[in-house]
C-alpha cells in the first residue's frame, strides 16, 4: 500500500509523542481501541483551567502508520484550541489532511474518539474536583 | 549489499539462472506441442516434458508416471480434493483437514461442504501441529480423504506427515498433503510419508510461476481422480490443457537443483536463520517465536514483537521485504488465521513478522535486518501505550478496552 507523504512524515517524525501526568486534575486522558483489533491510542490534553485552552497534548499509539499519523496530527491540532473547538474536530478532517484511503478511515475515527475521550476525562475530573469526589483515570483494570 | 533485501521466500522465489537457461530454448527453437505425436517438433517437446517429469518425481521418490502437471499448487490442491470427493462419492463424503491449511485447501473444502460433503477442521496445538489423537477421533467410516499440509506457509511448522500417513493407511483412507513449502527444502519421500497425493509448486523452489504438479499414487493403492478441467485428455486424463513446456522444463531443472543442493542449502540457511533469531533475542525483550522451533522449516522464522503493530513495523523497515500477520497488511483486514489458531491472542498476530530466507540470502543481509529491526522496534515501543502500560505493571489482558 502506498502511503501519502504526510502519513510518512508523521510516522517518521511524530509530533508530541509522550505522556502527561495522568493524575493531574488539568490533564484529560483518552485510551481507545484494543490490542486484539490492532490499534490502541492514548491521547492526553492539558487544559488551562482559567482560559479553557489546551496548552499541551501528547499521544502514544500502537497501530499502523496511518493510526500513528492520525494521532500525531490530532495532537498538533489540539494545541491552542479551546475544549469546545477541540470537540469540533471531525475524523473527516483528518482523512482529508492525511489523504487516508478508505481502508484507513477507522484510524481517523479512532483519533476522533481519542480526542473526545480525553476531553470527557478532563471534564469529569473538573466536575469531581468541584464536588470533591475522587479522581480516576479513563481505563481501569477490572478486578 | 543491494537494497531492498528480499526475505519473503515463502511468498515466491526468483528463478535460478540455471533454470532460466534450461527454459529459454523451449520458447523459441523447441516450441512444439508435446501432444503432436506425428512430427519432430512434438517429439522434442514431449521428450523435454518427460525428462522434467522424472526430475520432479526424483525429488520426492516417486515414479515419473505419477506426476500430473498443473498450473500451480492451487490447482493441484483443487484437483486432489475435488477429484477424490467426486470419484469416491459412493464410498463416503467426509474429509479431514486442519485450520491452518492454505486457503487453496480450506476454501476448496468449504466448497465441498456447500455441495453436501462433511469436513472436519482439526485444531492445532500451541506449537502449530495437529494432535494425532484428534485425527484418529475425527475419522469415521465415511471418511475418504485426509488433507494436511507438510509445512505451513506462515510459521514453517512441519506436520507429523509420516504418522498421519500411517494412520491413513491403517484406516484405508487416502492422504493428500499440500507440500508446497516443504518439497525441495526438506527431505520428502512419498513412500516414507505413506502419502497418496502431493501438491507442489515450481515458483517456491526457484522455478517459474504458473506451473505446479500433483503426485498421484499409481500403486498400492491406485488413486483415481475425477478430472476438474475437461478437454483433450492430457496428463492421463486427469488434467486437460496443452502443457506449459518451458514452465515444466524449468520446474524439472529447479527440482533437480533442489535435490542436489538441498543438504548444503539447508545447512547454510538454518545457520543464518538461527543467527537472525539469536541476534534479535539478544537485542530485544518480549519477542516470541510463533510455532514449534523443533519441527520447522530451516529457512523460516515467525516472530511477534510485543507492543508493536506489524504494519507500522514493516513501514519502518521499508528496504526489507517480509510479511506480517497484522490485519492491516491483509486484504481481509483480519489478523492471520494461522497465528490466531495457535491461541496466543490476536494482539500477537498483529505484531508478527514472517521471515523467509532463501538461496541468495547472505549473512550481511541478516545482520542489516537485525540492526534495522532493532532500532525500529525500540522506536515504536517508545511510542506504544501498551509498552508503557506493561512497564508500569498493568496487566493488559485484564484491561477493559473500549473497542470500536
Amino acid at each position: 500500500m502506498a502511503y501519502s507523504d504526510k502519513v510518512i512524515d508523521h510516522y517518521e517524525n511524530p509530533r508530541n509523542v509522550g505522556s502527561l501526568a495522568k493524575d493531574d486534575a488539568n490533564v484529560g486522558t483518552g485510551l481507545v481501541g484494543a490490542p486484539e483489533c490492532g490499534d490502541v491510542m492514548k491521547l492526553q490534553v492539558k487544559v488551562n483551567p482559567d482560559t479553557g485552552v489546551i496548552d499541551d497534548a501528547k499521544f502514544k499509539t500502537f497501530g499502523c502508520g496511518s493510526a500513528i499519523a492520525s494521532s500525531s496530527l490530532a495532537t498538533e491540532w489540539l494545541k491552542g484550541k479551546t475544549v469546545d473547538q477541540a470537540l469540533a474536530i471531525k475524523n473527516t478532517d483528518i482523512v482529508a489532511e492525511l489523504s487516508l484511503p478508505p481502508v484507513k478511515i477507522h484510524c481517523s475515527v479512532l483519533a476522533e474518539d481519542a480526542i473526545k475521550a480525553a476531553i470527557a476525562d478532563y471534564k469529569k475530573k473538573q466536575d469531581e474536583q468541584k464536588t470533591g469526589t475522587s479522581v480516576g483515570t479513563h481505563a481501569q483494570p477490572t478486578a | 549489499m543491494k537494497l531492498p533485501i528480499y526475505l519473503d521466500y515463502h511468498a515466491t522465489t526468483p528463478v535460478d539462472p540455471r533454470v532460466l537457461e534450461a527454459m529459454l530454448p523451449f520458447f523459441t527453437a523447441h516450441f512444439g506441442n508435446p501432444a503432436s505425436r506425428n512430427h519432430a517438433f512434438g517429439w522434442e517437446a514431449e521428450e523435454a516434458v518427460e525428462g522434467a517429469r522424472k526430475q520432479v518425481a526424483d525429488l520426492i521418490g516417486a515414479n515419473a508416471k505419477e506426476i500430473i502437471f498443473t498450473s500451480g499448487a492451487t490447482e493441484a490442491n483443487n484437483l486432489a480434493i475435488k477429484g477424490v470427493a467426486e470419484m469416491y462419492r459412493e464410498k463416503g463424503n467426509h474429509v479431514v483437514t486442519c485450520v491452518t491449511e492454505h486457503k487453496a485447501v480450506i476454501d476448496t473444502c468449504k466448497k465441498l461442504e456447500k455441495q453436501g460433503a462433511r469436513v472436519t477442521y482439526l485444531p492445532v496445538q500451541k506449537d502449530g501441529r495437529i494432535s494425532l489423537d484428534d485425527l484418529r477421533a475425527a475419522i469415521t467410516d465415511k471418511t475418504i480423504l485426509i488433507t494436511i499440509m507438510s509445512a505451513n506457509n506462515e510459521i514453517g511448522v512441519l506436520q507429523p506427515i509420516e504418522e498421519i500417513g500411517a494412520i491413513a493407511k491403517e484406516k484405508g483412507i487416502l492422504f493428500h498433503t499440500d507440500a508446497v513449502q516443504a518439497v525441495g527444502k526438506v527431505p520428502f519421500d512419498v513412500t516414507k510419508a505413506k502419502v497418496d497425493l502431493v501438491s507442489m509448486s515450481a515458483h517456491k523452489m526457484y522455478g517459474p510461476k504458473g506451473v505446479g504438479a500433483l503426485y498421484v499414487r499409481r500403486r498400492n493403492p491406485r488413486v483415481l481422480l475425477a478430472e476438474q478441467i475437461s478437454g483433450g485428455g492430457h496428463e492421463r486424463g486427469m488434467r486437460s490443457g496443452t502443457l506449459n513446456v518451458p514452465g515444466i522444463v524449468g520446474f524439472g531443472r529447479a527440482a533437480e537443483l533442489c535435490r542436489l543442493e538441498m543438504a548444503a542449502d539447508t545447512q547454510r540457511l538454518s545457520k543464518l536463520r538461527d543467527r537472525l533469531n539469536e541476534k534479535l533475542h539478544k537485542n530485544l525483550d518480549e519477542i516470541y517465536i510463533n510455532g514449534s522451533q523443533e519441527h520447522r522449516l530451516p529457512h523460516n522464522l515467525n516472530i511477534s514483537f510485543a507492543y508493536v503493530e506489524g504494519e507500522s513495523l514493516l513501514m519502518g523497515i521499508n528496504d526489507v521485504a517480509v510479511s506480517s500477520g497484522s490485519a492491516c497488511t491483509s486484504a481481509s483486514l483480519e489478523p492471520s488465521y494461522v497465528l490466531k489458531a495457535l491461541g496466543a491472542g490476536d494482539d500477537l498476530a498483529h505484531s508478527s513478522i514472517r521471515f523467509g530466507l532463501g538461496r541468495w540470502t547472505t549473512e550481511e543481509e541478516v545482520d542489516y535486518v537485525v540492526e534495522k529491526l532493532t532500532s525500529v522496534v525500540r522506536r515504536l515501543r517508545e511510542m506504544s501505550p501498551l509498552y508503557e502500560m506493561a512497564k508500569e505493571g498493568v496487566d493488559l489482558s485484564k484491561m477493559q478496552w473500549v473497542t470500536h
